[in-house]
This record gives structure tokens, C-alpha cells and sequence, in this order.
């Protein structure tokens, strides 16, 4: 599949801002003061909004994005739609109060947090409901989504939360756990995509042309000699080209970066706050896993082509 | 609305014959002429006269190989256009309501009025029967020529898909699949017609004609009786002459 930079910016970072806000409507500790809310809010929203406005530059029409809202009744992308503004205007009342009042509403914090998880659940399901790339359409798919939005989320909120909140390391600890939870689900995820190409599916290019009882199938010509809309979005190979070199940049930017950076949080050579650096490093590190979700991708029609 | 009618009333499609297809791609050029000047946009090309042009077309002609275990290879032009699956994926994941099934006759359309150019349908779409208009920037796909087949501005025998009116080998055939008494019905259940891909669960409508299974003339015997000929007449005595003067 076409790595396409919109839809890549807009996974990670509406990822990381949804998990953020999650793990705010958690009641996750910060200080009260207004601009401090703000500042927060400003980081969890702005990555929010910041993905779902990159989302829209992969549109052909963008001023019919509005309609998305309409199809929740069997699109995943529509639901992804109404679950995000639903969220973002749960949490705009959520801050507001919090902000007016100086006091957070559980209640409202728990429906944020429902949303949130909801959004990039929806999100994942945009890709792992395709049955026609096999690497995508597994259950694991919305399993790697979360971990890496919750992972992210909650790196942030440890940088910009109170330090050492709970006390005893708590904070240090669940963020080490997040971190290796969410690179051990993506490797689990990798492993089975390696087992799930397009080559051991049901599907062949004898069942695409049920020629498969003549004989052996072979394409012989194209239909065109040129590229076309399917080939450029759906038979991309260029990007697999660096997969293993990109996977490794991931790996360690996106999980032993962060790690180290936790760690040394840990033992007390870093400050609590450095955590937003170490959310900063996973986000980066994303966007080559991103790219490797998309890029390394197949699809049946490749079959044809 | 993206949720699929439970039955549809017909089930219109193509039936495509793989043995008589001769891959001229006659109704791709059809198909692209009629939809450029008929229903929606135009079907756009960018660097149409250019070194890399590139553009949307709704039927498209691959060329595949076959070979058998024992007999030699043969050539299978294929074409291939929406087939108006009765479980169609891109319909239910369109997130505005511009993919619809119709429940009359169950030709799968875009509203190109409520597209946002996504391309979520193509993406699933097993078949690849969708391409983004790079001009129009909205999804594009076969109409059936739904506004040729109900058109009582033409005359009845053009009131058919493009495609089927211009096919020069009489390989295309379209009809009501539901109706199990209709031509393209018979002619599905005689050549046993079948679906591409089951597997992927999409109930297509448009059927293929395999193709049919090969003669295979003794060619050795028809070689040793050309070389039996033996010239008469003046022709012989040249024949002779030459040879006699090595």
C-alpha cells in the first residue's frame, strides 16, 4: 500500500493526543492552575486535531469531509469521525470546568477517556476489517493501535504531570511497562505479518482469474504500459525497499530511546518532565513503524498486476 | 445510505467470455468514450499526450499465461470491470453515503456528489475495479451504463452496457444474473461460468466463461501428408530437372 505522509501523521499523532487525553480523563495528577490545564490541553488536543486535520490532505475533496459523519451504521471511518469531534468536545467541556472551577468531573474525565479509546480503536479498524491485505486484517491490529496511543499518551502526561504523583516510582514503572507492552505487541504483529503475506493467503492469481484448474497463471501483459491509480496505491513496492534498516530506526528510536530515557528517569538522573522527550522520540520513532504498516502491506490486487 | 439492501430485485452484470475474448480492448476504448461523455465526470487523464500519462478507466484488459502439465501454453486475455458483488466491501466502508448497492437492479454507483475522494472503497475492493478520477479527484467505477441500459432516447439494441455493444467477438453479455431463466443465466449454467475470488466472500455478480477445453490436432500426421505431394506435369519435370542438376 502508498505510504501516503498525511495518513501516517495522522495515525501517530491522533494517536498520541487520544491516548493522552485518555490518561487525563483518568484523573492522571497535574496541577490545577488554569494555564497549566491550558498548556495540557493545548499538547493532547493540539496532536489530536493536528492528525485529524493531516487526515483530511489525503482527501480528493475535503469539503465533502463532512459527510463522513453520515455512515456510522456500517463505516469505520465514519465512526472513527463521529468518535473523535464526540471526544474532543467531551474533553473542550471537561478542561473548560476544570479550568472555571479548578476541579476535574470524574464522571465526564471516564466518558473522555471511553471516547478516546473508542477513536483510535476505530481507527485501527479502518485497516484490520480489510480482508484484502492480509497483513492488516487481524484482531492485533486495534491490540498495536491502542498499546502504541496509550504508550504515547501517557509518556506525555508524565512529562507534563506532577512529579512522582503516586509515589514510590509508580509513574516510572507503568511507563517502562507501557513501553515494552506496546514493542512486544508490534513485534507479536510482525511476526504473524510475516506469516500472513499476500503469497500464503487463500488468494493466488489462479483464484483472481480462475484459471488456476487450466494450468499454471502467469501475467503476461499489463492492461497498460504506464502506472495507473491501483498500481501507484495498492502495488506500491518502492517503500519496502529499506524495511529491515527502517524497522531497526523504529525499534530504536521509538522503543529503546524512550526506554533509556525512562530509565534513567528511574535512577534519577532525569527529571520526570524529560518523559514528553521520551513521548517525543516514540512519536518520531512511529513514523517509520507507520510507514512500514502501509509500505510493507499487500494487497489483492496485487494479484492482477 | 452504506449498508447493503438485504436482496436486490434483478441482479444485473456481465457475463465475460475467456475463450472468445480476443484482447483488441475495443470495449475499454468504449467504456472510457461513453463514461467521459456520459453519467458524472468526465473520466479524466492527466498527461494525456505526454510521456507518463496516466488516468482512470472502468474495464481493463489483463493478459495472462496459462500452462497446463501436458500441453502447451496458452494466452487468456482478460478483462476485468466492477462486478457488482452482492456482498460489495466498498460500499460499507464508504464513510459519506456516495457508495451505494441500488436494490432494484443492484448496480453498484457512486454519488459523485457526496465523494470525498478518501479511496477507502478502492481499498476494498479485492478486484481493483475502482480508480480515483485524478481530475475530478472522486471515486470512479463501472455504472453498468445506467445511462445506456434504461436510456429510451437510443435505440433498443444500444440500450446495453458499452462494453457489450462494441465487443467485436460477442465475448461480453449482459443480462439479469438473478433470473435463472435469462440468456446470461443459461449460458453461466451450460459453460460453467464462475466467480473471482470466492474466497474473499464478496458474491460477485458478473460471471466468466472458462475457456473451453483445447483440441489438439495430430499435427505429425498432417505434416507426412503435405510431403507426399509429388508435383505433376511441367512443374514435375522441373522439379525433376532441378534435382537431376544437384
Amino acid at each position: 500500500m502508498h505510504p501516503a505522509i498525511s495518513v501516517i501523521l495522522f495515525s501517530v499523532l491522533s494517536g498520541a493526543g487520544f491516548g493522552m487525553l485518555a490518561i487525563i480523563g483518568l484523573d492522571f495528577p497535574f496541577r490545577d492552575n488554569p494555564a497549566n490545564v491550558f498548556v495540557i490541553s493545548f499538547v493532547g488536543v493540539g496532536l489530536a486535531v493536528a492528525g485529524l486535520v493531516s487526515s483530511t490532505f489525503h482527501l480528493g475533496r475535503p469539503a465533502k469531509a463532512w459527510r463522513a459523519f453520515s455512515q456510522w451504521r456500517s463505516s469505520w471511518l465514519s465512526r472513527e469521525g463521529i468518535a473523535a469531534v464526540a471526544t474532543l468536545l467531551l474533553y473542550g467541556i471537561y478542561a473548560l470546568w476544570w479550568m472555571i472551577e479548578g476541579e476535574r468531573l470524574a464522571w465526564l474525565g471516564a466518558l473522555v477517556t471511553i471516547g478516546s479509546v473508542l477513536t483510535v480503536f476505530t481507527t485501527s479498524m479502518i485497516y484490520a476489517q480489510m480482508k484484502t491485505v492480509p497483513h492488516w486484517n487481524t484482531k492485533f491490529t486495534p491490540v498495536v493501535y491502542l498499546a502504541f496511543s496509550l504508550c504515547t499518551g501517557f509518556l506525555l502526561a508524565a512529562g507534563f504531570g506532577i512529579n512522582n504523583a503516586y509515589g514510590g516510582n509508580s509513574v516510572v514503572i507503568v511507563a517502562i511497562a507501557a513501553l515494552l507492552t506496546a514493542w512486544a505487541a508490534k513485534t507479536f504483529w510482525w511476526q504473524r505479518a510475516k506469516k500472513s503475506s499476500l503469497a500464503n493467503s487463500t488468494s493466488s492469481t489462479a483464484t483472481a482469474t480462475g484459471l488456476g484448474k487450466i494450468g499454471k497463471v502467469r501475467l503476461l501483459e499489463r492492461p497498460h504500459t504506464g502506472p495507473n491509480y491501483l498500481t501507484k496505491e495498492m502495488v506500491h513496492i518502492i517503500g519496502r525497499k529499506h524495511a529491515s534498516r527502517l524497522r531497526q530506526i523504529a525499534m530504536v528510536i521509538g522503543g529503546l530511546l524512550p526506554l533509556a530515557i525512562v530509565l534513567l528517569i528511574f535512577i534519577g538522573l532525569l527529571p520526570q518532565g524529560a518523559m514528553a522527550a521520551a513521548a517525543l522520540a516514540m512519536i518520531i520513532g512511529l513514523f517509520a513503524e507507520r510507514w512500514l504498516f502501509f509500505a510493507e502491506a499487500e494487497h489483492s490486487v496485487s494479484l492482477y498486476y | 445510505m452504506t449498508t447493503l439492501p438485504s436482496s436486490t430485485d434483478k441482479k444485473l452484470g456481465l457475463v465475460i467470455d475467456l475463450d472468445t475474448c480476443v484482447g483488441c480492448h475495443a470495449c475499454v476504448v468504449n467504456c472510457k468514450e461513453w463514461n467521459t461523455g456520459g453519467y458524472g465526470e468526465p473520466l479524466g487523464d492527466k498527461d494525456a499526450y505526454g510521456a507518463e500519462p496516466v488516468g482512470a478507466w472502468l474495464n481493463r484488459i489483463h493478459t495472462f499465461e496459462v500452462q497446463p502439465d501436458n500441453a502447451p501454453a496458452s494466452i487468456v486475455h482478460f478483462p476485468k470491470s466492477c462486478l457488482h458483488c452482492e456482498d460489495a466491501p466498498c460500499v460499507t466502508v464508504c464513510p459519506t453515503g456516495a457508495s451505494y448497492k441500488r436494490s432494484e437492479d443492484g448496480i453498484v454507483l457512486v454519488d459523485e456528489d457526496k465523494c470525498m475522494g478518501c479511496g477507502l472503497c478502492a481499498w476494498a475492493c479485492p478486484y481493483g475495479a475502482r480508480e480515483m478520477d485524478p481530475v475530478a479527484n472522486v471515486m470512479k467505477k463501472c455504472t453498468l451504463c445506467v445511462d445506456r441500459i434504461y436510456n429510451e432516447n437510443l435505440p433498443e439494441e444500444d440500450r446495453i452496457p458499452a462494453c457489450v455493444r462494441t465487443c467485436p467477438a460477442k465475448a461480453r453479455h449482459f443480462g439479469d444474473l438473478g433470473d435463472p431463466g435469462s440468456d446470461v443465466s443459461k449460458l453461466v449454467a451450460e459453460r460453467g461460468g464462475f466467480d473471482l475470488m470466492p474466497e474473499m466472500g464478496t458474491r460477485p455478480v458478473n460471471q466468466y466463461l472458462p475457456p473451453r477445453k483445447k483440441t489438439r490436432p495430430d499435427t505429425v500426421v498432417a505434416q507426412h501428408e503435405n510431403q507426399k505431394v509429388k508435383a505433376q506435369g511441367f512443374l514435375g519435370w522441373l522439379d525433376n530437372a532441378l534435382e537431376q542438376l544437384g
